[in-house]
């Protein structure tokens, strides 16, 4: 019999790996990456759909390399502290169409929820609206825990499947570092922005090493936004909640030192008269609450935010990769059915994500047995 | 004899939420929870620390035994 002991367990642990994480996020955007957008699960994950062809918006298209560098670094973690276990089997198809819809909800937002908080301490005040709109959906999503609700069980399974989704992302990352064009450049897959959000990006060797910290990190700790909330609403835990603050307070602070805190809804109007946006923003809130609901009861029913999603695959989790795979989906049918920010879609997919989710969120209520 | 918990594959928050629920409503001073990864492991270690339990936890066959007792 042991005592559980790991420092990365210990509320300490987490907080200290929260600033790290914090600074890392805003130094990102200090070397490169968009605007608060240093780390964005969502948003990354929506370029490497855009990279790969699955939707054709000009502007975001770029196989972020810090994706698979976030898998491949929580695979690793999770190799040498002996927690790799392949295991699948708890609804994947529902993971599926939750992984997609949580992405579409976070892109009308734009921005998951590590997003949401850098855009926050990035001065972006419709970031507030998100943020309110992530603790109702985490909200409802308690509910319907408190209620019963869950997923079914995983068992464990053979490697095999357990290395898919670090196989997948090794070769993701490959194709990030060589860049090959399969046909005339600009026509055929891999795409790349010239311009836009999409043409931002940290040199790739430094975004692999960002990556690979992170992943590892966040694997050792289990860090997880969604979760966070999910605690403190749940059951009063503050653990979880403690890193995102130390990530918010370490981000903030980075900003300050950096120069990239321009507080306001927008940045005012440019000579011409034209309202200047936020970085990857838009104004209409109601759509800015209603995405995020959408997303954080999405996460709350799948058990954790993208990031944790992702990392969760790389432990060896079949059921996290099919979350992550449904978040790829989403992207590009997000893109290619004009669903994105306030695009002419978007209220009309909000609802309707909404009415999926709910149902899901019902029938799966039920309870375990306690004893099996 | 104590009570046991079965949180084997379920996602979080599950497996916190019913030892939580069966170190409230027992009425003995032991519960034995099984879960199958480390982070479950720390989780309820948590929460049982939280409510006034101490945690010990042995691995077998890649299922950790996790042995809460009132202090």
């Amino acid at each position: 019999m042991k005592r559980p002991k790991d420092l990365f367990a210990t509320g300490a642990g987490i907080i200290i790996v929260g600033l790290i994480l914090g600074c890392l996020a805003a130094t990102l955007q200090k070397l490169g990456n968009p605007a608060n957008m240093g780390i964005c699960v969502a948003c990354f994950t929506r370029d490497i759909a855009g990279a790969l062809g699955l939707h054709r918006a000009g502007i975001v298209q770029y196989l972020r390399p810090e994706i698979p560098a976030f898998c491949l670094g929580a695979f690793l973690a999770a190799l040498i502290f002996r927690e790799f276990r392949p295991r699948t089997g708890s609804a994947p198809v529902v993971r599926f169409i939750l992984g997609m819809f949580a992405m579409i909800g976070a892109l009308i937002f734009l921005g998951c929820p590590w997003r949401a908080m850098l855009r926050l301490v990035g001065g972006d005040w419709n970031a507030i609206l998100g943020i309110l709109g992530l603790i109702v959906g985490i909200g409802v999503g308690v509910g319907f825990l408190r209620g019963g609700f869950n997923l079914g069980r995983s068992y464990p399974t053979r490697a095999l499947a357990g290395l898919a989704m670090p196989f997948v992302m090794a070769a993701l990352l490959v194709l990030a570092i060589t860049y090959p064009h399969f046909g005339e450049e600009g026509k055929a897959a891999l795409f790349r922005s010239t311009k836009g959000p999409g043409a931002a990006a940290a040199h790739v060797i430094v975004s692999i090493i960002v990556g690979l910290i992170v992943g590892f990190l966040a694997q050792r700790t289990r860090f997880c936004t969604v979760g966070g909330l999910r605690d403190v609403i749940l059951m009063r835990d503050f653990h979880l909640f403690s890193g995102l603050l130390a990530f918010l307070i370490a981000a903030f602070a980075m900003n300050l030192i950096y120069g990239h805190f321009h507080p306001g809804f927008t940045l005012g109007t440019s000579p011409e008269g034209e309202i200047i946006k936020q970085p990857a923003a838009h104004t209409v809130q109601w759509l800015n609450f209603t995405g995020m609901v959408l997303a954080g009861l999405s996460f709350t029913l799948a058990g954790g935010c993208p990031g944790r999603q992702i990392f969760l695959s790389g432990e060896g989790d079949g059921d996290a990769a099919m979350f992550v795979f449904g978040m790829l989906t989403g992207a590009g049918v997000a893109h290619n059915c004009l669903m994105v920010a306030d695009q002419p879609t978007a209220p009309y997919i909000a609802v309707i994500g909404l009415v999926v989710v709910l149902i899901i969120g019902f029938m799966g209520r039920e309870k375990p047995a306690i004893a099996r | 004899m104590a009570e046991n918990v079965d949180a084997r594959g379920l996602s979080c928050p599950q497996p916190v939420l019913m030892t939580r629920q069966a170190l409230q409503q027992t009425g003995g001073d032991e519960v034995v929870v099984l879960v199958d990864t480390m982070t479950q492991v720390h989780n309820c270690t948590r929460i049982a620390e939280k409510l006034g339990w101490q945690a010990n936890y042995q691995e077998k066959d890649d299922i950790y035994e996790l042995t809460l007792r009132k202090i």
